[in-house]
């Protein structure tokens, strides 16, 4: 690849530094951390409509199919790999008590909107809590669980 | 979660005992890795030297290839090389999507790559090798085609017509396969039926929408002669009897691994003519070969489902007696009929499964199955049972409305008794076990139709219409060998288990059933622990890999619980006769005075027990101190199917109550209730997931999901954008109970619980709203249910 199709940047995942790496200027966010094997955050569409790929950049949730990796330059990411702090245990093992997935495939994305539901420190209803997960498909389980998990996790922890 | 739910089957002992785990909503402590981003599935895989692919496509419904030029191609960045069929046919034979037992099929051979034509947009025509997808993308682009557009035929009501594009000239016609069944005599039925209702529902075409898309990594291994598919499918043992087959490679040198897969539903069963390309691409190159569809090739390429219309028609008595039904679908199949399955079972079922609840003295069906220029259209979650339960109970409505009783008592005067089975269904094929009656009555006390009918005529004036529905329905399950290999598929319908105690005192099992998110995992530990006698914590499962597990069918037809099951619970049983013979032998006791606990064989009387890993440690480190002739075998093995009928019916009844906004048609589903008679829960949570999942696959059916075809046979809504899938918002709570009749088929008593969602929330939510509509003296008949139908409904617009 000519120089010009690549870009060096520099930014961190999950605490670790990315230093100086060299990314085609076309790759989305989403394959360049799949490469470097943190193959937790997942692809459904790559148009932005499935929020399977969903991580947070900066403390703000972005769909890293709609996110060149050479915009991640000088910015902190946090991937489902990195989700080990106690808050986000807690959603884990509430996602877990209610089966709050079947297959596993957008749970990454689904725990990322969590977290941002959890940060907001609002008391959501079931419908608003609905209403924040709109924009990340489950086709296995109907979504129920998976408001049975965030909602308790909104109990425990705000 | 739920902790304890009684377990009603005596086959199974008592739950007051330690290590009981079966009938309990236990967390799935294996599936933790997905919450840890640890799945692995297809696409997570990378293998040393691995190529990847891009398939050009047919940008047209039906067109001639005149020419194709693949050089400047070949000359892009990062390819590796550019193959048609040419190339592709050399290293795999070509196939065809018919079976013997149900009557004539007719399907052509397919490739995996199109020769000549192209048939539905999205067949695969060359494919790009080359070091990453993107580079593979790029080059397809430079692939030249001297395309000639043919007419095509996209409307399956003028498929047969005398003027039809015929799609396949050498068999002069698109007629795909025909089936009637004829019970009694429903003409002479009708003519002394007190009231006769007919009714013509449509039901568009709507697809699996998997989250993780189809994706296969094939790696053949010349120095071995072997090859090894990593594949997101359901059943690797029917894969790899295909691979072998059209690859001309020994059966026993395929090896299929089918790891985490990111949901099914049907869609992964099936063989596609991409996936085949890869597996010969990687045969000749002697490389690993990786193809992961994108969206748009999910949508034009994974298998569509439904697309049918049907009428049909009931007589009755003056009492809301079931005279007579008659039914006559027609269903649209795309140009090919799907391998090894065939296209034809979803218009089967239609014709099996129409009036299954009731007693229909006189039944008539015809189904016609017809080629046309659309996605092939295949086997989705609940096959045919949309449209049967959806006709079936539409008319059942028609008629109590007709004559003037309540939904619910029509149903009751016609369900076959729960104590008249075994029985049959209207169209003939074998019932046992079931409970229409006291499902349904569950399913009133439940719902409180007095209220709803209150708040429903409280709302007639106002701008929100509202409406409620009931259904009953028979749920296909644990199929027979009567289901695909009586017809020459290479389909297992028994499935086995094998479980071992290892020298650390930990137990392995593994099984031929795979998962896809249901919890296979999880209930094989359940039952395994259970008839063992130790925690759940000891035992570890090893599924999808037919190097690695016993023979079997795998996942599909919510045969998973039912089959696979009872081969676990026969092997655990197996191993612990064992294991008690063993320690009988060590402890210098007679056998019935053992049992095992918690990982221990104790004396039921008291005194010292052996812990089962110092039973393994003799048995394997120390055989010299057993005594002399003790068998030391502590591997037991057991396999199940069904026999002497075709499946093991599961039913179900289910109610919602709808609300209609006049102004926009849209439909809000307030409430939803579903009681489910599956026989024995091995874990009652699970149960109820898959109903409630279920459930939302079949209301995104009925209000929202359509493949939308132009009339040149372009797919115009192939992106998760344009195409709706049901979402968080709009879907309701979904209240699930039960009624328990446990299956006689098998000691555990399971049937399947993965269909009856899908299969019935369409019908129910259909009558739902007409039942809101009525008021206004109209209805909707053709699914989705979409906001534009309601109001051209009301004459709004």
């Amino acid at each position: 690849m000519s120089a010009k199709n690549s870009v060096n940047i520099s930014f961190s995942v999950n605490g670790e530094n990315f230093e100086d790496v060299t990314v085609p200027t076309r790759q989305h966010l989403a394959d360049y951390l799949r490469s470097q094997g943190l193959t937790g955050t997942h692809l459904g569409c790559e148009q932005g409509a499935c929020g399977a790929c969903t991580i947070e950049m900066d403390g703000v949730a972005v769909r890293s199919c709609l996110v060149l990796a050479s915009q991640a330059n000088g910015s902190s990411i946090t991937t489902v790999e990195g989700f080990d702090d106690e808050v986000m245990q807690k959603v884990k093992n509430n996602f877990l008590k209610h089966n709050a997935f079947q297959c596993g495939f957008c749970s990454p994305g689904m725990l990322m909107t969590t977290k941002e539901i959890i940060s907001s420190k609002k008391k959501l209803s079931r419908d608003e809590i609905r209403s924040e997960i709109s924009g990340n498909y489950c086709r296995c389980t109907g979504y129920q669980s998976i408001v049975d998990a965030i909602e308790e996790s909104i109990n425990e922890i705000n | 979660m739920d902790d304890i739910k009684v377990n009603q089957n005596p086959k199974l002992g008592s739950m007051d005992r330690p290590n009981s785990y079966i009938g309990r909503s236990l967390p799935r402590e294996n599936a933790k890795k997905h919450l840890e981003g640890g799945g692995q599935f297809v696409d997570d895989l990378v293998l040393p030297r691995m190529l990847h692919v891009a398939f050009l496509r047919s940008p047209f419904a039906h067109a001639e290839i005149k020419s194709i030029n693949v050089e400047e191609a070949k000359t892009s960045p990062g390819v590796f090389d550019v193959y048609t069929s040419k190339e592709i046919d050399e290293f795999c034979t070509p196939w065809v999507g018919t079976l013997g037992h149900l009557g004539e099929m007719r399907s052509p051979e397919q490739t995996p790559l199109a020769k000549k034509i192209a048939r539905w947009q999205g067949e695969p025509i060359a494919v790009v090798i080359a070091n990453n997808r993107a580079q593979a993308e790029d080059a397809l682009e430079l692939i030249e085609v001297d395309w000639e557009e043919k007419d095509a035929q996209v409307d399956m009501e003028t498929a047969l017509d005398d003027n039809a594009v015929v799609i396949h000239p050498e068999l002069d016609s698109n007629l795909f396969w025909t089936r009637t069944v004829n019970q009694g005599d429903v003409n002479q039925a009708f003519e002394t039926s007190h009231a006769v209702v007919e009714t013509k529902l449509d039901f568009a075409r709507h697809t699996g929408v998997t989250l993780e898309s189809r994706g296969i990594v094939a790696d053949w291994n010349k120095s071995e002669g072997k090859i090894t598919i990593y594949h997101n499918g359901q059943a690797p043992h029917m894969m790899q009897h295909i691979i072998a087959k059209h690859l001309e490679v020994n059966e026993g040198l395929v090896r299929i691994v089918s790891r985490d897969v990111g949901g099914s539903f049907g869609i992964k069963v099936h063989v596609y003519p991409d996936e085949m390309a890869v597996a010969a691409i990687s045969k000749k190159l002697g490389r690993p070969v990786k193809f992961i569809a994108d969206r748009l090739e999910s949508f034009t390429t994974d298998i569509h489902a439904r697309c049918h219309k049907i009428s049909g028609k009931l007589g009755v008595d003056k009492e809301g007696k079931i005279l007579a039904m008659e039914i006559n679908d027609l269903s649209g199949i795309g140009p090919f009929s799907m391998y090894p399955r065939t296209s034809a079972i979803e218009t089967n079922q239609v014709l099996n499964l129409s009036g299954a609840p009731y007693v229909i003295p006189n039944y008539k069906a015809v189904g016609t199955v017809v080629f046309q220029n659309k996605t092939p259209m295949c086997q989705y979650r609940a096959v045919g049972h949309p449209i049967a339960v959806a006709i079936t109970e539409a008319l059942v409505d028609k008629a109590a409305n007709k004559i003037g009783i309540s939904l619910s008592e029509i149903r009751k005067k016609n369900f076959i008794p729960d104590t008249a089975y075994p029985n049959k269904t209207p169209s003939g094929v074998p019932l046992e076990d079931l409970s229409h009656q006291a499902s349904m009555d569950k399913l009133l006390t439940m719902m409180n139709i007095q209220e709803i009918e209150k708040e429903k005529i409280a709302n007639l004036d106002k701008n929100v219409l509202s409406g409620y529905g009931v259904i009953s329905m028979c749920e296909v399950t644990n199929p027979s060998p009567l289901f695909y290999g009586v017809g020459g598929a290479h389909i297992s319908s028994q499935d086995g288990a094998s479980i071992r105690l290892e020298g650390s005192g930990a137990i392995h099992l593994s099984s031929s059933i795979t998962e896809q998110g249901q919890g296979t995992e999880a209930i094989m530990k359940q039952i395994a622990a259970d008839q063992l006698g130790v925690s759940m914590d000891s035992v570890r499962v090893t599924l999808g890999d037919t190097d690695a597990t016993p023979y079997g069918g795998g996942t599909w037809a919510s045969r998973g619980a039912g089959i696979g099951g009872e081969a676990v619970l026969k092997a655990a049983r197996t191993l612990k006769d064992n294991i008690l013979d063993i320690a009988a032998a060590i402890m210098q006791t007679d056998k019935n005075s053992l049992d095992v606990e918690n990982n221990t064989v104790i004396r039921k009387n008291g005194g010292e027990g052996i812990t089962l890993q110092q039973l393994a440690e003799t048995v394997y480190y120390r055989g010299h101190e057993l005594p002399k002739g003790t068998n030391p075998e502590l591997l037991a093995t057991a396999s199940f199917l069904i026999e002497g009928i075709p499946f093991v019916f599961t039913n179900s009844a289910m109610g919602c109550k709808v609300s209609i906004d006049q102004d926009t048609g849209i439909i809000k589903i307030d409430k939803f209730w579903a009681v489910e008679d599956c026989g024995t829960q091995i874990n009652p949570k699970l149960v109820e997931e898959q109903i409630r999942g279920g459930v939302i696959q079949g209301i995104g059916g009925a209000l929202f999901e359509e493949c939308v075809y132009d009339d040149q046979g372009n797919m115009q809504n192939a992106t998760m954008a344009d195409y709706l899938v049901p979402m968080a918002y709009e879907m309701p709570d979904i209240i699930v109970d039960h009624v328990t009749t446990n299956s006689g088929r098998s000691i555990i008593g399971a049937k399947g619980a993965g269909e009856a969602g899908t299969g019935g929330a369409p019908a129910v939510i259909m009558n739902a709203v007409n039942n809101a509509l009525k008021h206004h003296g109209t209805e909707v008949l053709s699914q989705p249910i979409t906001p534009e139908k309601i109001l051209k409904a009301l004459r709004k617009i």
